[in-house]
């Protein structure tokens, strides 16, 4: 039962500008990115840069549901977020924040999961079968009963996008939804995002600051500062650029080492995103620089 | 150098026989700038909620610069010990920022161009001049954390503890954060930061007390804390990202001790010339 699709494109955003009303400043300025389905982009920035506002405007809770003046134009699958209402682009667009309590208020994770689905009018044996699916995919069997505020924090995440994947969106943005866990938690909740995004076929927005774990399954990476876009494209060309550097974001160490061996006169094959592919690359350079050697 | 602060076989609950803090003993000294880390629920808000007198121990003590914090009130503690909230919402009210960092300095009784001097200093120094006259609720996350660690740093309280300091804080913030830390450790403050980020504490800290299920797991050197596996998993921590690949390269030579870029750049470069040499 999925609509018919009038786009290649799962996300389309055309000359976009946002300003909250009451503010002067623009929180988004000329934004243009086209995104196909199934990528896994990342975006970063400092704060402020506009990145939840960017969020907001995908899932259409701007312009519908903060005020302020909009300009240019967002197209989901080639639907203007101007013609669909919210609750309609809930269907396609998930959203999942960095305060998973502020989402979760039912008396049970169960209860929890059904609510959106509820929510759409969907008729009850889907919506069961649906709860049932999401309780299996995302582990979640064990705590069906519980209530959300027993949950700990990792957990309670682990329901948020649970509780968005059952609607079946066709795209999951995550507003910084890593960053009130501990380490493993949040390493647990990206190695979930990567389940979705590979498994399911989902096109993954997310919003991180945490760029050594984030990266690791990114097909795009995106910086944006002032509300503007900077620079976009292949993570491991942008995570090395100049903008990068001059943003100021996280670098991950794995790439900090790659660029120290190089200027040491060692070039790895490939820019690492993560420590397993850091020791590949360090391991296969030493079979190749032996091997020449000897022979 | 004197104690700043002895836990001794602290045990703890919030209700009855649910022990969350079991048997804890640790010693801080004047000016260290210790991490405490530990994976959500192990125990670390509760134990420093014990260092400014919030909690008393149910079994054991606390001594604060000497003196046991069993006789002694918060508002007592509150100039020698200042604790910044890991939720800043728990921690301001004020109708302004300004306000909100001179009320503990009136509350002191500070004469009013000490409170003005104090105020411009914190506020400069957290960079928070341009928001002065907002309320602490208009503003973001990070920049509420930021109000609240002024607050505390207004008054110069001897011990400074923060719990989480680097949460919603981008990297900007978070290279800020760190330089004040060792700024206050510079001026012979004792700092102690309850924190997850393991690479802000591989950069920043010497030393790091890893908590779990109550009690201490490890207590010293960051390097050989942070490296030992057995740590890392009983703790449900992640090592930096420097180690986990040293670990990941431990049977091609390099050493698994490894915490900062620097060293397993070294290493690395090493192998590649003693390869050379072959």
């Amino acid at each position: 039962m999925r609509t018919v699709l009038k786009s290649n494109y799962a996300i389309e955003v055309i000359n976009l500008s946002f300003k909250y009303e009451g503010t002067e400043e623009y929180a988004l300025n000329n934004v243009n990115l086209r995104i196909k389905e199934g990528e896994y982009v990342v975006i970063t920035g400092p704060s402020g840069s506009g990145k939840s506002t960017l969020c907001r405007t995908l899932n259409g809770l701007i312009p519908h549901f903060y005020r302020g003046h909009m300009e240019g134009d967002i197209r989901i699958f080639g639907i203007s977020t101007r013609a669909k209402r919210t609750h309609e682009l809930a269907r396609l667009v998930g959203m999942v924040f960095q305060e998973s309590e502020n989402q979760l208020f039912l008396s049970s994770v169960e209860r929890e999961i059904a609510f959106g689905l509820e929510n759409l009018g969907l008729p009850r044996d889907y919506i069961r079968k649906r709860v049932k699916w999401a309780l299996r995919n995302f582990k979640l069997e064990g705590l069906k009963d519980k209530a959300p505020y027993e949950l700990s924090g990792g957990q309670q995440q682990k329901v948020a996008i649970a509780s968005v994947m059952a609607m079946s969106p066709r795209i999951l943005v995550l507003d910084e939804p890593t960053s009130n866990l501990d380490p493993l938690s949040a390493f647990e909740i990206i190695a979930l995002i990567h389940q979705v995004n590979k498994a399911m076929g989902v096109t993954v927005i997310l919003v991180e600051h945490r760029l050594e774990l984030a990266l690791k399954y990114a097909t795009r990476l995106i910086l944006m500062k002032e509300g503007r876009v900077i620079t976009d494209g292949d993570p491991r060309e942008v995570i090395t650029s100049k903008e990068a550097r001059s943003l100021g974001i996280g670098i991950p160490k794995v790439v900090e080492v790659y660029k120290r061996l190089k200027e040491e006169g060692i070039e790895l094959p490939r820019i690492p995103l993560s420590s397993e592919e850091l020791a590949l690359g360090v391991r296969g350079c030493l079979a190749t620089y032996g091997s020449s050697y000897r022979g | 150098m004197a104690v700043a602060i002895e836990v001794n076989d602290l045990y703890f609950y919030y209700e009855r026989g649910k022990y969350v803090l079991k048997g804890i003993n640790l010693t801080v000294r004047d000016g260290e700038m210790v991490a405490i880390m530990g994976n959500n629920g192990a125990g670390k808000t509760t134990l420093i909620k014990h260092f400014n007198g919030l909690l008393k121990p149910i079994r054991g003590s606390v001594k604060v610069k000497g003196r046991d914090t069993k006789g002694l009130s918060v508002a007592e503690l509150a100039r020698t010990v200042g604790l910044v909230f890991q939720n800043p919402d728990h921690q301001l009210f004020a109708e302004t920022v300004e306000e909100e960092l001179a009320f503990a300095l009136r509350n002191f009784g500070y004469p009013e161009d000490i409170v003005k001097r104090r105020v411009e200093w914190a506020l400069t120094l957290m960079d928070l001049r341009k928001y002065r006259h907002r309320s602490p609720l208009s503003l973001s996350g990070g920049e509420r954390k930021r109000v609240a660690i002024a607050s505390v740093l207004c008054y110069d309280p001897e011990i400074i503890i923060f719990d989480e300091p680097t949460i919603g804080q981008d990297y900007y913030q978070k290279q800020k954060i760190a330089q004040l830390l060792r700024m206050l450790s510079r001026q012979g403050k004792t700092v102690i930061v309850v924190t997850h980020d393991v690479e802000f504490v591989a950069e920043n800290f010497e030393r790091v007390i890893v908590m779990a299920d109550g009690k201490i797991v490890a207590d010293g050197n960051v390097r050989e804390v942070l490296t030992d596996p057995e740590v890392i998993s009983k703790s449900n921590l992640l090592p930096p990202q420097v180690t986990h690949c040293a670990w990941l390269l431990k049977d091609v030579g390099i050493s698994p001790k490894l915490i900062k870029v620097s060293e397993l750049v070294k290493e690395i470069t090493r192998l590649f010339h003693e390869h050379k040499g072959i």
